[in-house]
């Protein structure tokens, strides 16, 4: 479903401080399963994810979307790629302080311009779907961390998209609560989802619901 | 169509929250920028209404008054230069006024005292203007007496306090007959203060005032348009110095709420990377923030405005009347017609949304244009 070939990212290129977080990585990620990166801090995993989700673009090599080239893209295409496509959970997941819990779900589909009564309720369903009906009017700031997580989780969903993209998601939470969100992971890929994510958490990466984990150092694949 | 207005009631929407997230910083916008309109449109509005009211006023004056010049002062009209301006085509009335001033050491104030042509005032009485009758306590009926200049006291029964309407114009005066004032002032027979011309065609004004300075080459014609110039630059003037006095504080109002319009907080910055990443555009982001300065802009427009408009056409501009309407003891009290010039308006609207926007516009802009994983980044 995605294809990498010989990616590179640098950051600050040209100056005394540059750096290559990826250097050349091929990799095919396969549609309706569960891919995990893992590797130590600095190994360019959370690069490679912004890449893989259009959220930033490869300083050189190709990105392949269900066989369409998307590496050169302007920012409008890509952002609507984004939107339609993919579902992003953040580590510190980056919900907007001061909205309830409804409002964070319903932003991501407010350039869509699709009907607010309509996308209200698709919001509520998803909300009741992962427990949080009883607290959709409650600013995000008054919830707990793993309930924060869900409406992150929601908020990826409400857009309906293909792909689902988490990164270290499991990193702020206890045991009871990673295992609940592996729970869902599962419930998500279940429906046909593709569920790529970060991790170095053994209890993500050794999890019987990741299919397949990629192994990182130095902005190279180590291992698969 | 649908989807777009959708869009951008879900952009208000977040909008409209984003504002009430943030209720105190957007709420002392709100206060400063609003007095910011509102001192402007104060300014404005009451010294286009005084402009149009004294406009108003002066349509019923003559359209020319003659004055006898001496060494280059005033002097009294002599005997016979009504005659000899005889007949001159265009004008439709001469006639001679007698009118003078009268310093009032009771309330230490000057009156205008007149003997109108038109208005037959009989002999013993007076009729005066309504802030004379407002400094004296005088009512139809009441008697009054002045010491002339000569020393003599005179005594004299309101016959009548004039209209409130003209008030602008007529509050200091005091109307009384031609017998009454010869007598007052000793004002020699046969002369007169002034003489009125009357001339229907206001192209002909001009023509009339050349054919009488040359046959009285001792007089001087003075024309209603430039009286009414001269009251326009008086209150442009007054205006000028009001902004100008004002200057500091409008400068203050100003750069503070620049200030606050374009600072934007580390969290927004975030906020703006958040939206991104979850599939807002950076037409998107920019639409909103347009929203909310239009909202907060346009909200302290009207507010600004509408309490200009109060101040100044329901109570009568008690911030800024002194400095505005001049100084007198006798101040004319009267109620301004709401008036309002579109141009200024606009002028105002354009000088004080536009920056804002402006303000608002640029560092969104640049924060916008982030790219959107920085948001992974956080």
């Amino acid at each position: 479903m995605i294809e990498l070939k010989q990616i590179r990212k640098a950051f600050n290129q040209g100056r005394p401080n540059e750096f290559w977080a990826l250097n050349g990585i091929d990799l095919s990620i396969e549609a309706k399963k569960v891919t995990a990166f893992q590797g130590p801090s600095g190994s360019g995993k959370t690069t490679l994810l912004t890449i893989v989700g259009c959220l930033a673009r490869p300083t050189s090599g190709r990105v392949r979307l269900a066989e369409d080239d998307i590496s050169g893209l302007p920012e409008r295409f890509l952002t609507d790629i984004r939107r339609s496509t993919f579902g992003f959970v953040f580590q510190q997941f980056n919900l907007i302080k001061g909205l309830s819990a409804l409002e964070n779900v319903m932003l991501p589909a407010f350039p869509t311009g699709r009907p607010h009564r309509e996308l209200r309720s698709h919001a509520e369903s998803l909300l009741d779907r992962l427990k949080l009906a009883h607290r959709r009017e409650a600013r995000v700031e008054w919830l707990s961390g793993g309930e924060q997580q869900r409406v992150a989780i929601a908020r990826a969903l409400v857009n309906d998209p293909k792909v689902l993209i988490a990164d270290e998601p499991t990193a702020n939470l206890d045991t009871a609560l990673s295992r609940e969100f592996m729970g869902i992971l599962e419930s998500l890929n279940a429906e046909g989802r593709t569920v790529i994510l970060t991790s170095h958490d053994p209890l993500v990466v050794e999890s019987a619901a990741v299919h397949r984990v990629v192994s990182m150092r130095d902005g190279q694949l180590t291992e698969d | 169509m649908n989807a777009w207005i959708e869009k951008q009631r879900h952009l208000i929407d977040f909008t409209l929250a984003s504002l009430a997230r943030r209720r105190t910083k957007n709420l002392g916008l709100l206060l400063v920028y609003t007095l910011l309109v509102f001192v402007l449109a104060s300014v404005a509005l009451y010294t286009h209404a005084l402009r149009q009211e004294a406009a108003q006023v002066l349509k019923q004056s003559p359209e020319i008054v003659l004055q006898r010049m001496v060494a280059g002062r005033h002097d009294l009209i002599p005997p016979g230069y009504l005659e000899k301006i005889g007949r001159i085509r265009g004008v439709q009335a001469i006639e001679g006024r007698l009118w003078g001033y009268y310093y009032d050491p009771v309330v230490k104030a000057n009156y205008t005292f007149m003997a109108p042509v038109a208005e037959a005032v009989r002999p013993g009485t007076l009729v005066v203007g309504p802030a004379v009758a407002r400094s004296r306590g005088l009512a139809p009926g009441n008697t009054i007496s002045f010491r002339a200049y000569s020393g003599k006291l005179f005594a004299f029964t309101v016959a009548g306090v004039l209209p409130h309407a003209s008030e602008l114009v007529s509050a200091d005066l005091v109307l009384m007959s031609e017998a009454d004032f010869r007598a007052f002032f000793e004002y020699p027979a046969g002369h007169h203060t002034d003489i009125a011309l009357s001339v229907a065609n206001p192209q002909e004004v001009r023509n009339v005032a050349a054919k009488l300075a040359a046959a009285l080459p001792d007089s001087r014609p003075i024309l209603r348009e430039e009286v009414l110039r001269t009251y326009a630059s008086i209150f442009d003037w007054r205006e000028g110095i009001v902004l100008a006095l004002l200057s500091a504080a409008i400068f203050a109002f100003a750069i503070l709420a620049w200030e606050k319009a374009s600072g934007l907080s580390a969290e927004e910055k975030r906020e703006i990377g958040i939206l991104k990443a979850i599939g807002w555009e950076t037409g998107d982001v920019i639409k909103m923030k347009l929203w909310e300065g239009g909202l907060i802009s346009l909200s302290a427009f009207l507010l600004g405005f509408v309490a200009a408009y109060i101040q100044v056409f329901r109570f009568g501009a008690p911030l800024f009347e002194p400095v505005l309407k001049g100084w007198a003891v006798l101040y004319p009290r009267f109620e301004l017609v709401p008036a309002i010039d579109g141009l200024q308006v606009a002028t105002l609207f354009f000088f004080t949304v536009f920056p804002y926007m402006a303000a608002v516009l640029v560092p969104i802009w640049r924060a916008a244009i982030t790219d959107p994983d920085a948001a992974m980044r956080s």
